[in-house]
């Protein structure tokens, strides 16, 4: 039993010796997270662009039943089964969501409150009568299991041993997600940055969105073991606005996207390592320190380079020419 | 007035919030599901955990079903689960504080991290052009994340173990304290002698916020009491509901009772009962079971409300609006066949005193079949009956003879009236082309009420005839129209007169 709350720091414990008495998960632990933040990161641009963060916040909640119920059917974890199930729970929440917006006079946001509480209820409620810690803890679906990635069963393709099953899928994940963002690269840029423009050029606005909203529960489900429905959003939303603070432009943004995951998930695991918490909860506290730090003294916007009081040292010749009027 | 009027309920409530402390066996940990037997326990109130749940439900519901009146009315959904996410560090660092599960504790801090949470969302929008539903995820997921790993560490403690921290998640309100309960009475009762006081400040600035600025309320400063009363009702429900679900509790009663009224007050008091209801069911539904979390019961109970509402509410429902439509559809129908009966009666000059089916047909420009089933919803309504129904065989052809009833000549009357009163109205006052005044009658004759038609007859100074020449029906012949018998046998034989 522990006593005290932060263990005495010992770099040698907390960076070394993972790496050298327990290399091959140590390495599947930080490769999963690395393919968890890759794939978020590279949709989540798209979803904070589009404002839809608590959209997918709530599509992430709302998977659950989905996922939960091919469970119960598949007792196992079938990617299949568990695809299918989120899939329906995916679709029925947009159309429960556009259902009571349309055709009540509740507003969009108490719509999507009432939606993903109420199905994120019934997949705990199922949770926890019929799965009852077996297959799938009700507190698991909240922070996920990343530590227990190496521990699952191997995924042999040809006879070659490409590590945990769990890992070989969120990889392929997000090399789709890469790979659908390259090929759709110019719709996808302008859907989401002017969608009367995509329009007016003939561009399908609507199938782009209902096929970001299906990557994005493809990318969720095959996260949310790892990571937990809640901290997913976190992936979603942290490598976007964080490289938001040193570039603008959208091919930076994402290629922003693969530092930072890795800066995330060694983060996280070192951190984890050495308070003795929840890997994927460490991953996300990284998360929001670097936002923090990006908040501070990110070059586009951070809190120093807009204080007036420390404007001087930064001044550009463009600020100079154009000084701010001050009303 | 208002505030005398709320403190014999406040004396109940505070009577209630101090419960016979009786050591009882905590229903969560028993293995026994009969549902007969663990319905008994719950109803009759036997233990004190079942009182402890069914009052901390009651003063939850009263508290999140108020504060979710202004949450949906603001449009503050999803800033309510950013900062029912964002109190767990709160809840976590308040537990390692006084290692145990000491509510106090745990509702200060929770209550800090909370207001916290707000703060840098504000702070994030304020300095930054992150976008608002952004800076709000960051902080849902930021804080839950520091909230998480916490709770991992304290689960390894030796005080964490069997504390029931985890029940914070998904809550349990077989776990609930007479203390827990007590904070939630007095949060319950804050957010009722808040509604009482600033009842008008509240209202104003939820709906009109530049208004009420003008009227020199403090909106800035009743914003920020409702902040602080949403923390504290958030943070207090925490073991009953569980973090993930407190934001249902605020959103789905407030919204299912804005489904049902238009009234602020009607809304904050259906919210309140939706609430305390949800609370009960919800209580109950994991007291069927072992070990089950409440939280996910009570959200589903507060759903069914809800579903309930949106279907079958009495003005906003789905199923009542679609009634109501084909209760029009119908009427119109009716109405049209009305006034085709009339308009051959008076193709014929009134000689007649009933039509053939077949001349409804013509007259409407339909099948013989469809003006049959037309007669027929005529009959059945009242409005006409048919002539010569002993024998069946003319009765399914073209031949067959209708005669509009006292109320039916009434109504085809007045629907004449109103068509031919409008179509004059705009010729002559609204200078429209004769030609172009028909189809616009056509619609409007349904829904042309008493007093419109008086105030047409006053402008258009008592009309006789409608600008196509037709004869405009008066009052009289609506009058003595009633008095016609439906046997044309005994008919007075008005229409001979004229």
């Amino acid at each position: 039993m522990r006593e005290e709350f932060f263990p005495t720091f010992d770099s040698g414990s907390v960076f070394v010796d993972p790496w050298l008495s327990g290399f091959e998960s140590t390495f599947q632990v930080v490769l999963m997270g690395f393919f968890v933040c890759l794939a978020c990161g590279v949709i989540g641009n798209f979803v904070v662009a589009r404002r839809l963060a608590l959209v997918g916040d709530a599509i992430s909640h709302s998977l659950l039943p989905g996922i939960a119920i091919a469970f119960v059917f598949t007792s196992s974890h079938s990617l299949p089964a568990m695809l299918i199930g989120a899939a329906v729970a995916g679709v029925l929440t947009t159309v429960l969501i556009e259902l009571i917006h349309r055709k009540s006079r509740v507003k969009p946001d108490a719509a999507i409150g009432i939606v993903f509480t109420t199905l994120f209820a019934v997949g705990v409620v199922v949770i926890s009568i019929w799965l009852d810690n077996v297959h799938l803890d009700a507190d698991c679906v909240l922070y996920g299991e990343i530590g227990l990635v190496p521990l699952r069963e191997s995924f042999i393709l040809s006879g070659a041993n490409l590590g945990p099953l769990p890992i070989a899928i969120m990889g392929a994940v997000a090399l789709l997600d890469i790979l659908l963002v390259i090929v759709f690269y110019r719709v996808l840029l302008v859907t989401s940055f002017d969608a009367g423009l995509a329009r007016s050029l003939g561009m399908p606005v609507n199938t782009t969105h209902y096929g970001l909203m299906i990557a994005l529960a493809l990318t969720i489900v095959a996260a949310f073991e790892a990571v937990g429905v809640v901290l997913v959003v976190a992936m979603l939303i942290f490598p976007a606005v964080t490289v938001g603070f040193f570039f603008e432009r959208l091919p930076a943004l994402l290629f922003g996207v693969a530092p930072l995951s890795l800066a995330y998930s060694l983060g996280g695991f070192h951190l984890a390592r050495w308070l003795d918490c929840s890997i994927a909860g460490a991953m996300v506290v990284t998360a929001g320190a670097l936002f923090v730090v990006a908040w501070f003294f990110g070059p586009k916007g951070g809190l120093i380079y807009r204080s007036r009081a420390l404007g001087f040292l930064f001044a550009t010749s463009k600020q100079k020419i154009s000084p701010q009027i001050v009303g | 007035m208002k505030v005398l009027r709320t403190i014999p309920v406040f004396v109940l409530l505070v009577f209630f919030a101090f419960p016979a402390l009786v050591h009882a066996a905590r229903i969560g940990d028993v293995t026994d599901t009969d549902w007969g037997e663990q319905t008994f326990r719950f109803l009759s109130l036997r233990d004190a955990a079942v009182r402890n749940a069914v009052l901390g439900s009651v003063f939850m519901g009263v508290g999140c079903g108020l504060f979710g009146g202004y949450v949906v009315a603001r449009r503050l959904a999803l800033f309510g689960d950013t900062l029912s996410h964002a109190v767990l560090p709160g809840v976590a660092l308040g537990f390692l504080w006084s290692r145990s599960k000491d509510p106090v504790a745990i509702f200060i801090g929770a209550t800090v991290a909370g207001l916290l949470g707000t703060f840098v969302v504000a702070w994030i929008r304020k300095t930054t052009r992150v976008k608002e539903d952004s800076a709000l995820g960051l902080v849902l997921s930021g804080f839950y994340a520091v909230g998480i790993c916490i709770l991992t560490v304290i689960q390894q403690m030796e005080f964490g173990n069997q504390s029931g921290i985890d029940k914070f998640l998904f809550g349990q309100a077989a776990a609930l304290s007479s203390e827990d309960v007590s904070l939630m009475g007095v949060v319950a009762i804050g957010a009722l002698m808040m509604v009482t006081l600033f009842n008008k400040e509240l209202l104003v600035t939820s709906f009109d916020e530049g208004f009420a600025r003008s009227v020199g309320v403090p909106v800035e400063f009743i914003r920020y009491v409702l902040l602080v009363g949403l923390t504290f009702a958030v943070v207090t429900s925490l073991q009953a509901v569980g973090v993930v679900l407190v934001s249902a509790l605020l959103i789905t009663p407030a919204a299912t009772a804005y489904l049902l009224t238009d009234r602020m007050g009607t809304l904050l008091l259906l919210s309140a009962l939706f609430g305390v209801a949800g609370g009960l069911l919800g209580s109950y539904g994991s007291f069927l079971g072992n070990n089950l979390p409440t939280g996910p019961f009570m959200v589903l109970a507060c759903t069914s409300f809800f579903a309930i509402a949106f279907f079958c509410g009495p003005k906003h429902g789905l199923v009542s609006k679609w009634l109501r439509r084909r209760n029009r559809v119908r009427q119109v129908s009716l109405e049209n066949t009305m006034k085709a009966a009339y308009q051959v009666l008076e193709a014929g000059d009134f000689a007649k005193e009933s039509v053939t089916v077949g001349a409804l047909a013509a007259r409407r420009r339909t099948s013989v079949t469809e003006a049959r089933r037309e007669a027929d919803d005529l009959v059945n309504a009242g409005f006409a009956s048919m002539l010569g129904s002993d024998d069946p065989g003319p009765r399914y052809s073209q031949d067959a003879r209708l005669s509009l009833t006292p109320a039916g000549w009434e109504r085809a009357c007045q629907i004449v009236r109103n068509h031919r009163l409008w179509e004059l109205y705009l010729t002559n006052e609204v200078r429209y082309a004769a030609d172009h005044v028909h189809e616009d009658a056509e619609k409007i004759e349904h829904v042309l009420g008493e007093k419109v038609v008086r105030h047409l007859e006053r402008i258009l100074k008592d009309p006789q005839r409608d600008p196509h020449g037709s004869v405009i029906p008066s009052l009289e012949d609506i009058e003595r129209g009633s008095g016609l018998s439906t046997n044309p046998a005994s008919a007075t034989g008005y229409f001979q007169q004229n």
